[in-house]
């Protein structure tokens, strides 16, 4: 009995070292098939594993998140939202919103057109395109801001051009819209890329032998595939233009009424310790984010849905 | 190389469509990251060094090296520990509790900052808590480590849940029937299917982790030889008007950054885990 079970085990694992070998042996001798083992490590295993996850997320996650909305309630909720109705926190909340609707309709049309392209087609190049598109989540915002300080500013590549056509970029509205555009880029193209893939070619095939023309197939049979998807990374290009900070920072300077965003805003309210405005913006930011991330949460679940039937 | 790559004929108008938005990536992306690795390689790798290994720097790139490096086997080890919880044990609130996890990604890193620095700065609840201990949290190291936590806090935990989700029970249950001991069953059943996706995600959290800026500055201090990361480092530079020597900096951080990038897109095409 014992032994044609230890042979199994080691058909199992032929990698075996004799020494953990015979340990598996020794724990095996007294266990009678379809018997639960229950060691004590198991007992013990769950509570404690669940104990250390909760409250490392707890630590992390969780206890920050609540202890802001205590913050707030301490700096008096009429008092933040006082500070929020001066018109430069109008105005950095205007930019940050407008900033966001740029990005999402820009990157709606640029993240469909790229996805198809990498998933649909081959063409050279197609890997690097790919690995370039997914890029800007690698790289560090302040950087970000860099690179494009040093293309378009003081002794830069397209200094001299910009300056003869008389274009401002730096810590100018078209510098926040370059930062915001870089750093959005992967959201869209990786969602419909992924779902794509997923769906395969067969309906967009069968439109085409039916007769459609590329544009009808797109609208008709591509479109509605991907609109989840698309929607998806869409909510994540608006949560992650309404955040930028660094890039935003070091390409349009924060300067008050002109190019201060939402998080600049809060940059500068701390560095001048108006508290009010800081928390009051940080409510909005971080409630705005609650219910993006509330909807990422209905999309998943009615993905996960669509997927299971 | 992708299975669902059907060389497609493109039609006219498709291949101006795919030419244009391959010209947006390469105008948007490649031509301003040329611009900072030549910048940064411009003078010679000499010069490139004497920025690179000046006190302030040197010390600034080490900060976020190690920070960096503890946040990635923090994610790592409990970034798995919470995926498995959260699929493999039901307790009240495990919903919620999964979906908070991906709240980080929403939050703008600078209010995480905020928030971290609200429960653990001086004067808080909990910050006086650990002062008492004689830990200092907020504008210490610790609190670096904090908030690099919080940002990268999905990407391990994301990569690792659905693999744990696909792993066929039958297998499971043919190792304990077999009488391995659960630590065996997690050996040999588990940890094979999950070790990658877990690598991955701790390789992009450390990527993450090298460049994170927004959080830092809020909670860190950002003082010279002792609270400056290498990102504050390089916005201090390019404020006080040596772009070169933020460049500098910025290549060496920017080549691990884009070394870790390729390695975990390559783990990921290989084992067919995407999504973090």
């Amino acid at each position: 009995m014992a032994d044609s079970q230890e042979l199994e085990l080691r058909a199992v694992t032929p990698t075996n070292t004799p020494h953990s070998h015979s340990r598996v042996r020794a724990s095996l001798t007294p266990i009678a098939i379809g018997e639960q083992p229950a060691p004590s490590q198991l007992r013990w295993g769950k509570p404690v594993l669940i104990a250390i996850v909760l409250a490392y997320l707890a630590a992390v996650l969780v206890g920050p998140v609540l202890a802001i909305g205590y913050e707030v309630a301490i700096v008096g909720l009429g008092n933040a939202l006082t500070a929020l109705t001066a018109p430069d926190a109008l105005a950095a909340l205007r930019m940050s919103l407008g900033l966001a609707a740029i990005s999402a309709v820009v990157n709606a049309v640029v993240g469909t057109v790229l996805a198809i392209a990498i998933v649909r087609y081959k063409f050279p190049g197609r890997g690097l395109l790919s690995a370039l598109a997914d890029l800007p989540l690698a790289i560090s915002p302040v950087m970000i801001g860099l690179s494009f300080v040093l293309l378009v500013g003081r002794d830069g590549l397209l200094e001299a051009p910009l300056v003869a056509a008389g274009i401002k970029v730096l810590f100018a509205y078209p510098g926040l819209v370059l930062g915001t555009l870089f750093v959005t880029l992967p959201f869209t193209v990786r969602e419909v890329a992924y779902v794509l893939e997923e769906i395969g070619t067969s309906e967009e095939e069968a439109a085409a032998t039916l007769g459609a023309s590329p544009a009808q197939t797109f609208w008709r049979v591509t479109l509605p595939n991907i609109r989840l998807g698309l929607s998806y990374g869409l909510l994540m290009t608006v949560a992650r233009s309404l955040g930028e900070f660094g890039a935003l920072l070091v390409l349009g300077g924060s300067i008050s009424n002109e190019t201060q965003t939402a998080t600049t805003f809060i940059h500068d309210a701390i560095e001048e310790r108006k508290t009010a405005g800081a928390y009051g913006m940080a409510l909005v930011l971080a409630l705005l984010s609650v219910a993006l991330w509330t909807a990422l949460h209905v999309l998943h679940t009615r993905e996960a849905q669509k997927k299971a039937r | 190389m992708s299975r669902s790559a059907h060389a497609l004929a493109a039609s006219r108008g498709q291949q101006v469509l795919g030419a244009g938005a391959g010209l947006y990536v390469v105008l948007l992306v490649a031509l301003p990251l040329a611009a900072l690795l030549y910048t940064g390689v411009a003078d010679g790798l000499s010069v490139l060094w004497q920025e690179v290994s000046s006190p302030v720097a040197a010390e600034a790139l080490w900060l976020t090296s190690w920070t960096s490096l503890v946040v990635a086997a923090l994610n790592g080890l409990l970034g798995t520990a919470t995926a498995w919880v959260l699929v493999r044990y039901p307790f009240p609130g495990r919903a919620v509790l999964s979906a908070l996890v991906d709240l980080p990604l929403a939050i703008p890193t600078l209010v995480a900052g905020m928030m971290l620095a609200v429960l653990y700065g001086t004067g808080s609840l909990a910050g006086e808590a650990f002062a008492a201990f004689g830990v200092e949290l907020i504008f210490a190291p610790p609190g670096i480590v904090l908030a690099l936590a919080f940002v990268t806090l999905p990407l391990v935990v994301r990569a690792v849940e659905p693999v744990l989700l696909e792993i066929d029970p039958a297998e499971e249950e043919a190792a304990r029937v077999l009488g391995a001991s659960p630590f065996r069953t997690f050996k040999t059943v588990h940890l094979p299917a999950i070790a990658p996706a877990a690598l991955s995600g701790a390789i992009r959290s450390l990527g993450r982790a090298l460049g994170e800026f927004g959080s830092i500055v809020v909670v860190a201090g950002n003082i010279p030889f002792k609270t400056l990361t290498a990102p504050v480092y390089v916005y201090g530079e390019i404020e006080s008007g040596n772009p070169r020597t933020a460049a500098a900096v910025s290549v060496v951080l920017l080549v691990f950054a884009l070394g870790l990038h390729a390695v975990a897109r390559v783990i990921e095409q290989q084992t067919g885990s995407r999504r973090g």
